[in-house]
């Protein structure tokens, strides 16, 4: 097998804009809202709201265990047959984002039980009202405590984006794939798309791990 | 004003005169363990009262029922002439709701043994967000008035600093800033030195006399400090058994304590000190 280099040179630009356009696009909108859902997620569950909290509670066991393709098929098809149609990447964006909203939530919860009480006592003998409770004292201090684990959260989707190709997105994969395809030779696309993965990856993971270490430290 | 009310808490809440907190038979139980059983007692308004007893003796429950870290197991407490954890319904009293008692106690204030100061605020924000999230103050008049606080605390030069930056004493001294700027009737002080280096513990101490002598806010203090008690107080209350055994101005129970408990109390403080 050998390595065709004009072949790999003219198959970057395509596997590149897919992706920017799609892998790229989805992860940042996808951690988004993730980010957001799952922190409404964690106050609901701890803030005790009457039958919010048990539904919450429901939903996060029932996507953590199902597999994000069952969840992206059920959007893409079945959603379509009881009249609501949306369009792809707008589907793969809500499934990834609520399916990590669901793990976001358990890692709030973590940073929420981290606070110590006496913060939550201060809130009190100065009574504010619970909004300020949270909005300025125990988020702000949950959120950069699980700072590093949201992050790799974020890798861990990035990772994840190939499956936007069951419900026909041209990601990445799909994308290096369907060069392959034209040519019948896969090596160099597939190894395009890998080193593109790993270049956002691994610095990612790198610059994680010291900011770990930074608020481990503060 | 330093002495204790003798008539039933019931005729005492509400009018001119009356007590700024009453414990109206207060029973406080954890599972099995009564704290409080039946505690019946009154601080008048600008009174200075110090809790002293053996730890376990309820002194720290009975600031954590007033600022409602605890709830009551029996009985009533007032504040100002109005029920603390419960609130009026027609001619009867049922539990307070969060909306009631936030409102009474915001008379209250609080100083924690840990500080207990928001790392993620400055200084000035520690001391600034209550006052405007709370009382409606702009955010120029409450940092005016923050800023005055900090300098009779003595940190002036401290604003911006966070609390990570500061040592225990000067924690402690903008935690004190930060329950004075929301004005409060009563100011709860729950070992506010315990925590703190011993070197570090006159500063704070200082900072307490000096708003005791320059204001006429009512304090109930916990603490081991027997002589700062001694200073600042109009009472002692001595507690044991979730009972309150002794109740004299701190010359009398200090130089001339009447129950055998007390003296042997205030020998074993005393000596380790």
């Amino acid at each position: 097998m050998t390595w065709d280099m004009d072949y790999a040179l003219d198959s970057l630009p395509p596997i590149l804009e897919a992706f920017l356009r799609y892998t790229l696009l989805a992860t940042v909108l996808g951690s988004v809202l993730a980010a957001v859902l799952g922190l409404v997620f964690a106050v609901i569950r701890r803030a005790h709201v009457p039958v919010l909290a048990p539904l919450t509670t429901v939903f996060i066991e029932f996507v953590r265990s199902t597999p994000i393709p069952i969840q992206l098929f059920f959007m893409f098809y079945v959603l379509p047959s009881i009249g609501i149609t949306l369009g792809g990447l707008f589907v793969g964006v809500l499934t990834l984002g609520v399916h990590y909203a669901c793990y976001y939530a358990e890692i709030y919860r973590a940073g929420i039980d981290a606070v110590p009480p006496g913060q939550w006592e201060a809130c009190t003998a100065l009574s504010l009202p619970a909004r300020y409770q949270w909005q300025r004292v125990v988020l702000p201090q949950a959120i950069r405590n699980v700072l590093p684990s949201l992050g790799n959260y974020v890798i861990s989707m990035f990772k994840e984006t190939p499956f936007l190709f069951l419900i026909s997105i041209p990601e990445m994969v799909r994308t290096a794939i369907d060069i392959g395809g034209g040519s019948f030779r896969y090596v160099e696309p597939l190894t395009i798309a890998g080193l593109i993965f790993l270049a956002a990856s691994y610095p990612s993971s790198v610059a994680l791990r010291r900011l770990e270490h930074r608020v481990g430290h503060a | 004003m330093a002495t204790p009310d003798t008539t039933s808490p019931e005729a005492q809440h509400g009018g001119s005169g009356s007590p700024l907190i009453t414990f109206d038979k207060v029973v406080k139980r954890f599972g099995d363990h009564v704290v409080l059983r039946d505690l019946d007692f009154n601080v008048g308004p600008g009174e200075r009262c110090t809790l002293i007893g053996p730890s376990g003796s309820g002194k720290t429950t009975i600031l954590r029922l007033l600022m409602t870290l605890e709830k009551v197991d029996g009985g009533h407490i007032w504040v100002d002439g109005e029920p603390l954890s419960h609130m009026p319904k027609g001619d009867r009293l049922i539990p307070a709701d969060e909306k009631h008692q936030r409102r009474v106690r915001t008379k209250i204030g609080m100083v924690f043994q840990q500080f207990n100061l928001f790392p993620n605020m400055t200084v000035l924000g520690n001391i600034t967000e209550a006052p405007i999230r709370v009382l409606g103050k702009s955010r120029d008049e409450a940092e005016q008035d923050a800023r005055e606080l900090l300098e009779r605390v003595g940190l002036e030069a401290k604003v911006d600093a966070h609390p990570t930056q500061l040592s225990g004493g000067q924690q402690q001294r903008v935690a004190i800033a930060r329950a004075c700027a929301m004005e409060p009737k009563v100011l709860l002080l729950d070992e506010v030195t315990s925590a703190l280096d011993p070197e570090l513990v006159a500063g704070v101490l200082n900072v307490l006399r000096e708003i005791a002598e320059t204001t006429d806010i009512t304090m109930l203090i916990v603490t081991h400090e027997m002589h700062f008690a001694r200073d600042v107080s109009h009472r002692v209350l001595m507690f044991d058994g979730g009972q309150i055994i002794e109740d004299s101005p701190p010359e009398e129970i200090f130089e001339n304590p009447a129950h055998e408990r007390t003296k042997r109390f205030l020998k074993a403080v005393l000596e380790q000190g």
